[in-house]
């Protein structure tokens, strides 16, 4: 009798952790854009805004995955160490991209509409970024890195159907190609865009 | 003689069937990769390229910049016409990709719009619940049956283009745009040359103002904006020949699922 109840305690509190601790994805887009917005719509600099984007950034974004697709084939030729000062710079680069895109917008409002499980990696989540007297409504897509359930990452923004992550990679492709494929290039190139 | 002729007919059903087979979404779909479109003339392009951007400080964004501050209706009107005005062009291609029902409803659209809806300034169709409009050209049905994007192109004024894309507008002006037929070709009493050169500068002026904060943002945040508005416009291109929203029908998987490996 003690052991049956040990048994459904035992099972109660593992569907419990399940439970409790999985992030649906459509909630973690929501509750990370109901953050940048509550920044966004504060009283302080742009600077200060810039700052506190990129903490829910590094929080949310799985920056070391979007720098290797960024990077495409070329990834394949690096040795370890061209690897972890590639994410280094790849990091500084994408916070200062992705944080002073976002701080543009002022007090933006992005409504979540839907979701796409597209595999047990990835979901779509659909959301709408709600149309002012100065812009149309803007459909954006955010592909949800899912294959951790309970820290669910965003990988990419699909903006009106054009991904930033794949015109990102057309770019670093671009760099590389006109350079003879010189990695250092590239290192050049983000590490200017980073101290400017 | 009728064997001969039999085998013939044979023989050019099966070559159509062929190509039907060659033509379908997936082939599309890869054809119009960004990835798979080469930029043959890429120095010339980027001299094309910063010569628009010249242009565009100069003449459109001001313009555009000041045409953003207009009341939205009036934007929005303006918005209505000329998509109204497009139907032109878009039905025909609807007939050409075999796309009868939605020639009709274009058909319907451009009637109630042009009539009711004052010149297409108010868009009556959309909410009498009309679908939401998707405007074809003659690229996008070259690409429908099959033709692959050639070279990326960059061209003056016009901005990027691939070599069948530049190379489809030109059924525009020899009689597959009426609006064309009606204003330039033909010299009829009721439109000018002028009302279609200033249709085509006032499109471009409202698509610029359209898209002012997203193209500042792009030219801000890019490391190569040459690059990333190639990418841009050519994502766009796939999307609008596959007539699909869906990101799984546009976007290439395998990429994402390898650096799982890494």
């Amino acid at each position: 009798m003690n052991f049956k109840k040990i048994l459904i305690i035992i099972s109660f509190y593992i569907f419990f952790l399940n439970n409790a601790y999985s992030l649906e994805p459509e909630i973690f887009v929501q509750s990370t854009v109901n953050r940048a917005s509550q920044i966004l719509s504060e009283n302080i600099s742009k600077d200060e805004k810039i700052n506190k984007l990129k903490i829910i950034a590094k929080q949310t974004v799985d920056i070391r995955g979007v720098g290797f697709y960024s990077l495409g084939q070329a990834r394949k030729n690096l040795d370890s160490n061209q690897k972890k000062k590639y994410s280094e710079l790849f990091e500084s680069y994408f916070l200062k991209s992705f944080s002073s895109r976002l701080a543009e917008y002022t007090n933006p409002q992005i409504e979540v509409q839907g979701k796409e499980v597209l595999n047990k990696n990835y979901t779509i989540v659909n959301s709408v970024l709600v149309a002012t007297s100065e812009r149309p409504q803007v459909r954006i897509d955010w592909r949800v890195y899912t294959k951790n359930p309970d820290n669910p990452l965003i990988r990419d923004l699909i903006i009106e159907g054009l991904s930033l992550a794949r015109t990102q990679k057309e770019e670093f492709s671009s760099i590389l190609n006109s350079n003879n494929n010189d990695i250092n290039a590239l290192f050049k190139t983000l590490e200017e865009f980073s101290k400017n | 003689m009728f064997r001969k002729f039999i085998v013939i007919c044979l023989s050019i059903i099966l070559f159509a069937l062929n190509a039907n087979a060659g033509s379908d979404g997936e082939i599309i779909l890869k054809k119009n990769q960004p990835t798979e479109i080469k930029d043959c003339f890429e120095n010339l392009n980027r001299a094309t390229f910063a010569f628009n951007q010249a242009l565009d400080g100069v003449i459109f964004k001001p313009v555009a910049g000041a045409y953003r501050f207009l009341p939205s209706p009036i934007k929005n009107g303006v918005g209505n016409s000329l998509d109204n005005l497009s139907n032109l062009v878009t039905i025909p291609n609807n007939i050409l990709q075999g796309e009868l029902k939605k020639a009709g409803v274009n058909s319907g659209r451009f009637i109630i719009n042009t009539t009711v809806g004052i010149l297409g300034l108010i868009d009556v169709a959309q909410h009498l619940g009309f679908p939401e409009y998707e405007k074809e050209d003659y690229g996008q049905t070259l690409a429908t049956m099959g033709v692959g994007p050639g070279c990326y192109l960059v061209l003056p004024v016009l901005g990027p283009s691939t070599a069948r894309d530049a190379t489809a507008s030109i059924a525009n002006y020899i009689g597959g745009d009426p609006w064309y037929n009606v204003s330039v070709k033909n010299d009829t009493q009721y439109f000018s040359d002028f009302d279609y050169y200033a249709s085509k500068l006032t499109s471009g002026i409202d698509f610029r103002a359209k898209n002012y904060d997203a193209l500042e943002n792009v030219e801000k945040n890019s490391i190569d904006f040459y690059a990333s508005v190639k990418s841009l416009y050519l994502q766009d291109r796939q999307q609008k020949i596959l007539n699909t929203n869906k990101i799984i029908e546009t976007q290439d998987d395998s990429d994402w699922e390898e650096i799982e490996t890494q």
